[in-house]
């Protein structure tokens, strides 16, 4: 057996069923075993897209997404891609060809220094000189990528070893004496968790990125202790929004009722999120009066921003029911008749007019949806209206980048997750700017004929940055405007051989929408949007998240009929 | 701000240096010196960091220390038992005969080994603590110090078992704090 066979097989053995990538010089031999083997491969027309595919295949469904590259350029193109699933605690296994091991520190055609430019942005990653160490090397990759938190690992793999002959066993111990995940809290911290929880009078929970995977204990918890709770970007989905306990999005361009239940609570109780600066706003601004309790399974992310009064490491799967089993119902009904008057006094809000908004588009397609789909987004704008407008109501169906902020994940996303859940419509909001980032991949997706719905918020602008410099820098519009040079999404769509189409009314709108969602096949809907919108309300950078600019979510003084309630 | 001495348990591995000087300079933690070698385990070496920092910071530094696949343990001997050295080679410029006599006698002071000997200068093998180490300096200095080095700090805790076993830090009340 060759060293690339026993990849294949170890892949296998692993239950990797698609693997997302491009072949070139270095990784030859082992395109030449997966020739033969079960995986399927989906070809991408760019090494970025591949890991973004494989990073969305894991956050859809919970299983290692696998991708490969070639030596240099193909594995530097990966990068953007790993640092995005190593931000977002992404499950990833990427495999790279790198120039055979006697040419390495040659500057050899097509060598890069791919272990050593990895190593920060990836959760473990090896080189691999030696066929022998294949088995193990490939072992402990699925092993550190998958437990404890997530993350993404890169194995860098020879050409001589993937030629070379291996013989012996493919079974591998796990030789690891430096990583020992804790996935059960500590009984102890659990019980003053307990009693912290049990003395406050105005609890918050936050739910994180790290819930996706405890869906069903943070709604059990939430439902047993009667504690409000708000989910923050990478949380959407991991407890249903409409929940009348649902707070929507803290943070940057979070809800004024969520933002004003941080500014007021007397406890915090923070369940697999991080405390971004996104959520947190100014640090010494956030939740003052708040005793905090942080669940979380990386010990490092314990006080490493906000001090946590009542740390508990663990997995949420573990401690949470153990938590909720301690508590009954919390004497809460004040508190939660505060939180549901500002949900009633600041609903979302948006003008509309002979122009289509963005919202507007963003309510369609919920509605089109029935709130059965899968979400993913580009970054701008159109991400946070998404968070607010689109949130999806199961776990695992609010695929975004949220740490990285990386434009051009939606798209591949998208395709990554409608491999993960055959059969699910996916929906990838964009933006004109983003879209293009990859927009290639667009052939990738015409070879598919995946159920993806494209819906291009095209302001003909860099929404966000355009935001913030009518906001923070004096109007001063410096290089955002696309409109003048954009392409025509629709036949840009259509030369790829997927049906699109340009849409300028909410007539119009309405009725691609339920097209496309019935089509069941990709289309493209290039909605032109107002070009000045902004997203409110807003925390600008370095404030408190109760300095909020709340532009057009203000409330008149005579409440109105909402055009929407989220 | 506060000095903090780590012993740090690694894999030998290619590239675990290059990762943890990687974590040191991408979070802006200060490493004031660093020493490693092999340890007792074959396969593992003991590193020796001195770190400055906040308590928060430091903190920090362990658990990120810790988050690495190849760091095996994490030990701050700060707050506990521990006897710590270092190896300095010290040249001194020697102008005349006197000098060399006071010199010699200032070494034997601080037991101090010649360990090369030329007309014009002599090269002494100290070892102690930082401190011991500092003021032989400071006494050779009017005699003129042609170059030195020194290894850092390598470190060492008292307790009898090995730092190696030395566990990951969990949520135990050690890491706990109240407000």
């Amino acid at each position: 057996m060759t060293g690339s066979e026993v990849v294949m097989r170890l892949l296998e053995r692993h239950g990797v069923e698609v693997v997302f990538g491009h072949p070139g010089g270095a990784i030859m031999p082992i395109y030449d075993a997966l020739y033969d083997s079960p995986i399927r491969h989906v070809l991408v027309r760019h090494e970025q897209a591949g890991a973004h595919m494989a990073d969305a295949y894991y956050r859809a469904s919970g299983k290692v997404g696998v991708c490969f590259a070639t030596s240099g350029p193909g594995a530097t193109n990966l990068v953007t891609g790993l640092a995005t699933a190593m931000l977002d605690s992404s499950a990833v296994v990427a495999i790279t060809g790198n120039v055979p091991s006697g040419l390495i520190g040659t500057d050899a055609f097509q060598e890069a220094d791919v272990y050593g430019i990895t190593g920060p942005i990836t959760k473990h990653n090896f080189l691999v000189k030696d066929v022998r160490e294949l088995p193990r090397v490939l072992t402990e990759a699925f092993h550190i990528a998958t437990t404890g938190r997530p993350g993404p690992v890169l194995v860098d793999i020879t050409k001589d070893v993937q030629q070379a002959t291996f013989e012996g066993s493919l079974e591998a111990e796990v030789d690891l004496p430096g990583y020992k995940p804790t996935l059960v809290g500590h009984a102890g911290q659990v019980k003053r968790a307990a009693e912290a929880v049990r003395a406050a009078e105005r609890p918050l929970m936050i739910v994180g990125g790290g819930a996706q995977c405890a869906a069903d204990e943070v709604v059990a918890f939430a439902e047993r202790t009667g504690i409000p709770v708000t989910t923050t970007l990478m949380g959407i989905g991991a407890f249903p929004a409409g929940s009348e306990q649902a707070l929507g999005m803290p943070g940057m361009h979070g809800t004024v009722t969520a933002n004003r239940a941080i500014s007021h609570c007397d406890l915090i109780l923070a369940a697999g999120m991080r405390f971004d600066d996104r959520v947190t706003g100014k640090i010494s601004r956030f939740a003052p009066n708040a005793t905090v309790v942080h669940i979380d399974i990386d010990p490092a992310e314990i006080s490493k921003l906000v001090r946590a009064h009542v740390p508990v490491v663990g997995d949420l799967r573990d401690v949470l029911p153990r938590l909720g089993a301690e508590l009954g119902r919390l004497d809460v009904g004040p508190w939660r008749e505060q939180l549901a008057a500002w949900k009633a006094r600041y609903p979302e809000r948006y003008e509309t007019g002979e122009t289509l908004a963005s919202q507007e588009v963003l309510e369609l397609l919920r509605q089109a949806s029935g709130g059965d789909c899968i979400v993913t987004t580009e970054v701008g704008q159109h991400q946070m209206f998404a968070a607010r407008l689109f949130p999806t109501s199961r776990p695992r169906s609010f695929v975004t980048s949220g740490g990285l902020g990386t434009m051009g994940f939606g798209l591949p996303a998208a395709i990554g997750a409608a491999m993960a859940r055959p059969g699910e419509t996916v929906v990838c909001v964009a933006g004109d700017g983003s879209v293009q980032m990859n927009v290639q991949e667009l052939a990738t997706l015409y070879k598919l004929q995946l159920p993806v719905v494209i819906a291009i918020l095209n302001n003909g602008m860099l929404g966000m940055v355009r935001q913030w410099q009518e906001l923070f820098h004096a109007q001063r519009y410096s290089e955002v405007y696309l409109a003048d040079s954009n392409p025509d999404f629709a036949k840009l769509a259509e030369a790829y051989g997927i049906e699109g189409h340009n849409v300028f009314d909410r007539a119009d709108a309405e009725a691609r929408i339920a097209e496309a969602f019935a089509a069941k096949k990709p289309v493209l809907l290039n909605f032109f949007v107002y070009e000045a919108e902004k997203v409110f309300p807003m925390v600008p950078a370095g404030a408190g998240v109760d300095e909020m600019i709340l532009g057009d979510q203000e409330a008149p003084e005579a409440p109105r009929e909402p055009v929407v309630s989220a | 701000m506060s000095r903090h001495v780590l012993s740090v348990t690694v894999r030998d591995q290619p590239g675990v240096l290059v990762r943890i000087a990687g974590l040191f300079a991408r979070r802006g933690f200060n490493i004031e010196s660093l020493s490693v070698a092999q340890s007792e385990v074959p396969g593992q070496s003991r590193t020796t960091f001195v770190v400055s920092g906040d308590d928060p910071t430091i903190e920090q530094v362990e658990k990120q220390l810790n988050k690495l696949i190849d760091v095996i343990s994490v030990v701050d001997h700060t707050h506990a038992a521990a006897v710590d050295r270092e190896l300095m080679l010290i040249k001194v410029r020697v102008r005349s005969p006197e000098e060399r006599v006071e010199i010699r006698q200032i070494a034997q002071d601080f037991r101090a080994r010649i360990v090369d000997v030329s007309r014009s200068a002599l090269i002494f093998e100290l070892t102690g603590d930082e401190g011991k180490v500092d003021a032989f300096i400071e006494q050779m200095r009017p005699f003129g110090i042609t170059e030195l080095i020194r290894t850092g700090r390598v470190a060492l805790s008292r307790t009898a078992a090995s730092t190696n076993r030395a566990s990951h830090p969990t949520q135990a009340p050690a890491v706990a704090r109240a407000s």
